[in-house]
């Protein structure tokens, strides 16, 4: 590794993969390093004895839940937009040829202490049970109109700006009841707090859109889909998209300590004994800890089961918002479950995963909400993380340092930060005009 | 996993051994019939496809190059997830890269697909005056661990489509497929459906 490179990525995790990939595609020498003896940092997958090292601190899972390689438990559990961003990643790249995924079967939003399905068409909002039957007309014709607004169709605009228009403005002129915005603005705008009230309705709007295209995409019962065996495969893919390009690997390096010149700038990365100089340096958090600060937190609880969230249809896979409001608190709650039928888990188990921003320190009292959902559950997990962002001035250190996740329930914000750093490190614009209205899925 | 659809199967099949063995050179010389003196370490492409007709059916191979991941112990586990097959090549005139072959084994063995078909390939036959590796002890080493032998050469193309066939004939038919397999994204073909072909069955 005594050797240049044009740039050194440090931690696997999804993010620092895309990069390394989309780096290597552009003929950069890349030398990709990792701490951890395994892919992902951070986004990894964990089998049952990774699970138990790392929570239960012992190897020895007990045997009724069956062989540790048939589970693939994600550390941090996302679902993917079919008509997102990641899949316009995907596609641009061809990543997706070393990939399979299926339809996540169900979208559930929880309002007055009940499980209902998130209706995302106006044909769906006539039935849902959410709503009484005028507030169902009224929601009717608002969702006609999201369905119909194009921003570059005046016509389709009735006279509203949307980029002036504040979305409690625009609500209010189809006279919607709180509970509906409720369920409008973090079941299907996905917002996790509700700023957006009082912010311009273009970006809701679209973010609706986004919503109900994707839903239409593959005829599941949600907007989402999910790789088979786990995220975790997602960073593996993009490791082996940046190797094909001539990237190099090196898993299970301890140390990896960053190198500055006089002047303050990065020059190199050590790793026992031996320095591979470079110009710089793409990294997560934990590799320069003196150039990031806490944002946040999170609480989240890891459940296994033997049955499906009750009252969603019997969901193989689902998410279930729990907004912040239904719940008082400041931001909302989400359950994710997934299993055997994505070959996460072996046959018969489930994965589920309660998580929220953490408001307090004590992780089991807060999440309680959401595992109440659950019903009974075979193991627990409890866990709070915080979350970084960085602090520094690229342009001065040349280093390059992704946020830590962020708390939504998808990866549009995941895409959007790697989007960024790829035009802060290149100086490019990554053109991600794949014609997504005509990527499709072919059935293996 | 190797997926059926009427008589053809799809089945994914991954290449390992050491550094220079040919790992490259066998896919060439299968997929295009050719063989490069000076063949490059690998980098760029690294996924191939190519279809076999055995007797009773069509075996669509999809075939997948390190990429050199495995030069630093780095290869991911996805690499191997879910091969029907894996070729494990030696060079038969090197006893280290015959030591690493075994290696490769152990780990398939440990986190391979169980009903996975090996293969174990003794690499450059043609360079019998510098062999350091005997037939009858790779044969005996295969036989013990489940696998099959042949020495092949990349270069005068000995043996080279006879170990893709007999692996065609040994993929398990009849694999009941507990889990419906996945989808593949693809870009929709544009007119005339060029692009997409992704897929299978
Ligand atoms: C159904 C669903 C619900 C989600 N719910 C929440 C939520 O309520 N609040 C939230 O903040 N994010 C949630 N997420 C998003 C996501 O899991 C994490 O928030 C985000 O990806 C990582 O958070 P972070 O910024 O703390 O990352 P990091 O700072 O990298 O987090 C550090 C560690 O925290 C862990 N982690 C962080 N957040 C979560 C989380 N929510 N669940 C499990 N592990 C986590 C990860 O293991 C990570 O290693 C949810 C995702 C889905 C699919
Ligand atoms: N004489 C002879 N040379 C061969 C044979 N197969 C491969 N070679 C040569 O051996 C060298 C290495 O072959 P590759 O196919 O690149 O080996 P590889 O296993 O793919 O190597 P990496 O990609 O570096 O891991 C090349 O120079 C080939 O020309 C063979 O059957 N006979
Ligand atoms: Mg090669």
């Amino acid at each position: 590794m005594d050797e240049e490179y044009d740039v050194v990525v440090l931690g696997t995790g999804l993010k620092e993969c895309i990069l390394s990939g989309l780096l290597s595609v552009d003929g950069l020498k890349v030398l990709h390093m990792d701490r951890n003896d395994y892919y992902g940092g951070e986004s990894t997958s964990l089998n049952l004895i990774q699970l138990w090292k790392k929570f239960r601190g012992s190897d020895k899972p007990p045997a009724h839940l069956g062989s540790s390689r048939d589970y693939n438990v994600d550390m941090i559990p996302k679902f993917i937009m079919a008509n997102g961003a990641l899949v316009r990643v995907l596609i641009h790249t061809d990543v997706t040829k070393y990939l399979y995924f299926k339809a996540v079967d169900g979208s559930f939003v929880y309002n007055k202490g009940k499980v209902h399905k998130v209706p995302a068409t106006d044909m769906e909002a006539l039935k849902s049970p959410l709503m009484g039957i005028f507030e169902k007309r009224r929601a009717r014709k608002f969702f006609i109109y999201v369905q119909d607004y194009n921003e570059n169709d005046p016509k389709t605009h009735e006279g509203m700006d949307l980029t002036r228009v504040t979305t409690r403005e625009l609500i209010a002129k189809y006279g919607l009841d709180d509970n509906t915005v409720d369920f409008i603005g973090h079941a299907l705008a996905l917002h996790r707090d509700d700023r957006y009230l009082n912010e311009p309705a273009l970006e809701t709007v679209k973010k609706m859109k986004l919503y109900a295209e994707s839903l239409a995409r593959f005829q599941g019962g949600s907007p989402y889909i999910y790789p088979l065996y786990g995220l975790g495969e997602l960073p593996q893919a993009f490791a082996r998209l940046s190797a094909v390009y001539g990237g190099t690997y090196m898993l299970n390096k301890p140390e990896c300590k960053v190198e500055f010149d006089e002047e303050g700038k990065v020059c190199g990365v050590t790793s026992e004994g031996e320095t591979a100089k470079c110009k710089k340096v793409v990294c997560d958090p934990s590799y320069l800890p003196n150039k990031v600060r806490k944002v946040g937190k999170v609480a989240r609880a890891i459940c296994i089961m033997s049955h499906p969230i009750p009252n969603t249809n019997d969901s193989h896979s689902v998410q279930v918002i729990l907004p912040q409001k239904q719940l008082g608190r400041r931001s909302d709650m989400y359950l994710f479950c997934c299993s055997y039928s994505h070959n996460v888990a072996p046959k018969g188990k489930f994965i589920a995963f309660v998580s929220t921003e953490a408001e307090t320190d004590q992780p089991e009292i807060e999440l309680k909400p959401g595992l109440d959902l659950l019903g009974p559950v075979d193991e627990i997990f409890f866990d709070v993380y915080d979350r970084y962002e960085p602090v520094n001035e690229p342009s001065l250190d040349n280093c390059f340092i992704s946020t830590s996740y962020d708390a939504t329930t998808h990866f549009e914000s995941t895409v959007i930060d790697v989007l960024n750093m790829y035009s802060m490190i290149t100086g490019k614009v990554l053109d991600l005009n794949v014609d997504l209205s005509a990527a499709s899925a072919a059935e293996e | 996993m190797a997926t059926i659809g009427h008589n053809n199967l799809n089945a994914k099949l991954v290449l390992l051994g050491d550094m220079g063995a040919g790992k490259s050179s066998l896919v060439l010389r299968f997929v295009k019939g050719q063989f490069l003196e000076f063949q490059e370490s690998t980098i760029g492409a690294a996924f191939f496809s190519q279809t076999l007709a055995v007797n009773d059916a069509t075996v669509k191979f999809e075939i997948w190059d390190t990429a050199g991941q495995e030069r630093y112990h780095s290869l991911a586990p996805m690499y191997y997830r879910g091969a029907a097959a894996a070729i494990i090549v030696y060079d038969i005139t090197s006893a280290d890269s015959f030591t690493r072959a075994k290696k490769w084994v152990q780990e398939l063995q440990k986190q391979g697909n169980p009903n996975m078909v090996m293969a174990l390939a003794g690499n450059k036959a043609d360079l019998e005056e510098k062999r350091k590796v005997t037939a009858e002890e790779a044969r005996a080493y295969a036989e013990e661990n489940g696998l099959f032998f042949m020495e092949t050469s990349a270069k005068t193309a000995a043996n080279v489509n006879d170990v893709f066939h007999e692996i065609a004939k040994r993929l398990p038919r009849a694999q009941p497929n507990q889990n419906p397999a996945g989808m593949v994204l693809v870009d929709r073909p544009a007119e005339g459906g060029a692009r997409a072909a992704s897929c299978c069955s």
